[in-house]
């Protein structure tokens, strides 16, 4: 039996699962004027999405297993297995608050979400690798999957914020808070504009090759998508003319640190033009705002109930993310390198999500911030753990940097 | 302020906000019909109570949690500058203030002068951890105090309008035959929920997870632990990091401590390319792992002599322990150069007239030679320089090992001086002697960087992890849920409160009702 075959396709399944799941879950919503009548048309729709997402979690836990039995290893040591993983803990994470709550709208905002991260992903190298020395350890199944957990609980704790914030101020014009939050969406289509750019690419099996000197070593950048930046003093030895452009239109900026820095910090601006483009298609389309799109969805959402499921999944991530994301890693770090705490990018930026969601707590506890306020702080506590996932890997070099 | 003296007749401190005894909002102002504000159950608190020495000053501010917030941003924000460029200790080079200029420009420059580049240990970061420390425990203080004693002493008896100005609150007509049976039928259902019921009067108060309420100010403690722990690393002693390379089959001392260790055997061992999954075109050898055979060893203070205490094979993610004493496998370097052979030519006769093995790492002041000559080492620079017109020595390490020989024979009247520098052709110096003696084997070793650490405060600092764990899953996943009820004059007053999930407490307080007999929705801001 080809394993690969059967993994590839199990991750296939999952993804087309989440994508149906995501579907049902909008029409639950949407569709409640519907013959049917709306309790039983809520009530029908929305039981079918989560059997579809507990398929899908079946799916995915099959893929992992695969994964698993080809490499030995779990899958949770290179960024295509850590952003896989981590939808799958939202996925997860969304299970969890669906039963506590039973609100239907978290999951047409929730399963999108898990569908970006798990497309997201896929961007990146699907080979299996073996382990380098220093992530042989039992500790990297349990610091990596017990963080992804926590930030799980934490990123559904987002769009819950976000149904909070659309639901207040996805409507108005001409304000600060629906500027910031188109904006916010901006980012997300930004982020759904590389995904499919890369797509794109690589289904036109696009290929570029740029040698440069690297601290002291010539090394080549192999290019997915045309290079419109450059490494930097590089030399283009292959390139697939794109748009008549035979060469990188500038060089990277040399404090960018890493090796594969020009390349990732190219797809940073593939993401951003192609989001851009993809943002003005829609609002071409609709004429107008993403929020203003979304709004209907969430009208008879209640704010308070938002605002507590919003909170409710943060104080259930927290003890986890400080579990795996600081305890766990402490112990690993004390057993690999000798030091619990060593002040790597990565470890700073863990420690700067806990106190960033510490932050939180205590402006929602003792300052009273409840509903808009902690709507906004959910918000920004996604992009800290986005940056960390995203950010952190392509610009900062460190023990971490494994993409 | 003034007035602290409730109707009920309990005399408050000042700073109360709800009755310490009834519930009763002192301060009347507060919008009516607004729920109460329940934080710390309206108690006062030490810093609204005395603000008049210095003491009282220092300790108003820690108590904030404003002050708490505050810090913790700044924190949070110089963290984040900090990872912009790598710290100092990350950098591959020896010479910061040239690395980040060389390596970043003008950001780098001042990045460095700045002191970002070595900011986690610089004294205001650390006295930004600190301030949070004190803050913690004067937070914690202020707060947890009044909290216990109020808890501990809750009348069941509330003022009305502290029942029915709870959050989730309910006001039916009651009759007074109905009321008892009633009353007796919500204790029954209550107490089935796992509810403390404690009954007074016509009055009753049910609560159940006060232990949830403990968990903020135990995972504060757990904080303060880790923090202090920490801290104990500046006692002398109980924090030890080093570095060491042992050569295969060498003994070296353990740095600062009576330990020494030699290296058996170190390995490098590559991933078999059958076993690795998928197909790779350009086989590269990946590395497995890195493995060192060690044995520590302590030296008699009686025979001098080395005696072993303890062997392992010590691979990365598996260190040996030794009373204390960690011993990491954190480098590998193959094939460095442990000896020189070197051959001695008769240049007349062109004959060798022997050879002879030169330990770089300890070489013998002189050698016999097979025509039963000697040569002798007059000078050796194991990492050769020129430092103006004098031959120095970078390092002990023999990167670039020169020599200086005398090769003394029979047929030579004198001795003669032979230079020898490793990849340099120096037949011009030695053009007019007579013997020539040049490099005709290596013999190389690999060598284990061992990592050598002592952290005596590792316990406190986990105990105190473990703590704060405790504590955060007591106030995360317990939740305090309290129930009032009061029947007055042809009405039963319902009041709940918890200190989060309100949904839940809702759903749970209007089954407990249904089940005894009593409809009441509570769900009052309309969810879906």
């Amino acid at each position: 039996m080809d394993w690969e075959k059967v993994m590839e396709n199990l991750l296939l399944c999952t993804f087309f699962l989440y994508v149906l799941a995501s579907v049902v879950f909008v029409i639950a919503i949407v569709g409640k004027k519907w013959s049917t009548g709306e309790e039983v048309h809520v009530r029908r729709w929305s039981r079918l999405g989560i059997i579809l997402t507990f398929v899908g979690v079946l799916f995915q836990v099959m893929f992992i297993i695969t994964r698993i039995i080809i490499g030995g290893h779990f899958p949770t040591s290179n960024m295509f297995e850590f952003a896989s993983f981590l939808s799958f803990t939202i996925v997860l994470a969304f299970i969890v608050i669906f039963y506590i709550y039973r609100t239907v709208v978290l999951g047409a905002f929730a399963m999108p979400i898990a569908v970006i991260m798990l497309a997201y992903a896929s961007v990146f190298p699907r080979d299996v690798e073996p382990l380098i020395p220093a992530l042989q350890s039992y500790w990297l199944y349990i610091h990596v999957t017990t963080t992804a957990l926590g930030e799980g609980a934490f990123v559904v704790g987002f769009v819950a914020g976000l149904i909070y914030l659309i639901r207040a101020v996805g409507h108005e014009r001409g304000t600060t808070g629906a500027a910031v939050l188109e904006g916010t969406l901006l980012v997300l289509v930004m982020l759904i504009g590389f995904i499919l750019t890369s797509f794109a690419f690589s289904v036109a099996g696009y290929h570029a090759e740029i040698q440069h000197t690297f601290e002291g070593q010539q090394l080549v950048q192999a290019y997915d998508m045309p290079p419109i930046v450059g490494p930097d003093g590089g030399e283009v030895l292959r390139m697939q003319p794109f748009l008549g452009m035979t060469h990188p239109l500038f060089e990277a900026p040399s404090w960018m640190q890493g090796q594969e820095a020009a390349r990732k910090f190219n797809s940073v601006i593939w993401s951003v033009l192609s989001g851009s483009v993809l943002y003005g298609l829609i609002r071409l389309a609709a004429r107008k705002r993403i929020s203003e799109l979304l709004h209907p969805m969430v009208k008879n959402v209640s704010l308070e109930m938002a605002d507590e499921i919003s909170y409710r999944a943060i104080a259930i991530g927290f003890p986890i993310f400080t579990l795996g994301g600081l305890i766990f890693a402490m112990i690993w770090a004390q057993e690999a390198w000798g030091r619990f705490w060593g002040w790597d990018p990565k470890e700073v930026w863990a420690l700067i999500t806990w106190l960033f969601y510490s932050a939180y707590l205590h402006l929602r506890l003792s300052r009273g911030w409840h509903g808009l306020k902690s709507s906004w702080m959910a918000v920004i506590g996604f992009v800290i753990i986005m940056l960390n996932l995203i950010v952190i890997n392509l610009v900062i070099a460190g023990l971490h940097s494994y993409a | 302020m003034e007035n602290t003296k409730c109707v009920c007749g309990h005399n408050n401190p000042v700073g109360t906000i709800l009755c310490e005894y009834c519930g009763k909002p002192l301060e009347e102002d507060q919008e009516a019909n607004r729920p109460l504000e329940m934080r710390y159950e309206g108690k006062a608190r030490r810093s609204q109570t005395y603000q008049t020495t210095w003491f009282d000053r220092v300790w108003n501010f820690f108590s904030s949690v404003k002050v708490a917030i505050v810090l913790i941003l700044i924190t949070l924000i110089a963290s984040a500058i900090g990872t912009i460029l790598p710290q100092e200790r990350y950098i591959p080079s020896p010479d910061p203030a040239q690395f980040y200029v060389e390596h970043y420009g003008v950001w780098g420059e001042w990045f460095y002068k700045l002191g970002l580049s070595n900011m986690y240990d610089s004294w205001w970061y650390v006295t930004l951890l600190a301030m949070i420390g004190i803050s913690l425990v004067v937070c914690s203080l202020d707060r947890v105090i009044p909290l216990y004693k109020a808890l501990k002493n809750q009348q069941v008896t509330k003022d009305l309008s502290f029942i029915s100005r709870q959050k989730v609150s309910h006001t039916l007509k009651v009759t007074e035959e109905e009321r008892d049976a009633l009353l007796d039928r919500l204790a029954t259902q209550l107490q089935n929920r796992r509810f403390h019921v404690r009954r007074e009067g016509h009055a009753l108060l049910a609560e159940k997870g006060r232990i949830s309420r403990w968990g903020p100010y135990i995972n504060h403690i757990g904080l303060i632990l880790f923090l202090f722990g920490a801290l104990l690393r500046l006692v002398p002693g109980w924090y030890l990091d080093q570095f060491v390379w042992v050569r295969e089959g060498e003994i070296a001392k353990v740095p600062e401590l009576p330990y020494y260790v030699k290296n058996n055997k170190a390995e490098v061992e590559f991933y078999d390319p059958k076993e690795l999954p998928g197909k790779k075109e350009n086989a590269q050898p990946t590395v497995k792992q890195y493995k060192s055979d060690i044995t520590l060893m302590r030296q008699d203070p009686r025979t001098g002599r080395l005696e072993p205490v303890s062997r392992k094979v010590i691979m990365v993610n598996h260190p040996m322990e030794y009373k204390g004493l960690m011993l990491f496998q954190s480098g590998f370097q193959p094939n460095q150069p442990l000896s020189l052979q070197m051959t001695v030519t008769d240049k007349k006769t062109k004959k060798s007239v022997g050879t002879f093995t030169v330990n770089l790492y300890h070489p013998k002041e002189s050698y016999p030679l097979q025509n039963g000559g000697t040569v002798r080492i007059l000078n050796y620079f194991p990492d050769f320089t020129m430092e103006g017109d004098r031959p120095a020595t970078k390092s002990e390490f023999p990167n670039r090992p020169a020599f200086v020989f005398e090769v003394i024979t029979p047929e030579l009247k004198k001795g003669e001086k032979s230079w020898m520098i490793a990849q340099t052709n120096l037949d011009d110096i030695n053009r007019n002697n007579r013997y020539d003696i040049s490099m005709t084997g290596l013999q190389v070793v690999d060598q284990s960087g061992l990592m050598v650490r002592v952290d005596k405060s590792l316990p406190v600092i986990f105990f105190g992890a473990a703590v704060c764990m405790i504590g955060l899953v007591m106030g995360f996943y317990w939740q305090h849920r309290r129930v009032w009820l009061r029947w007055h004059e042809g009405r039963l007053y319902l009041g709940a409160h918890t200190n989060k999930n309100w949904f839940g407490l809702k759903r749970e307080v209007e089954q407990i009702a249904e089940r005894a007999g009593l409809k009441m929705s509570l769900t009052q801001y309309g969810q879906e």
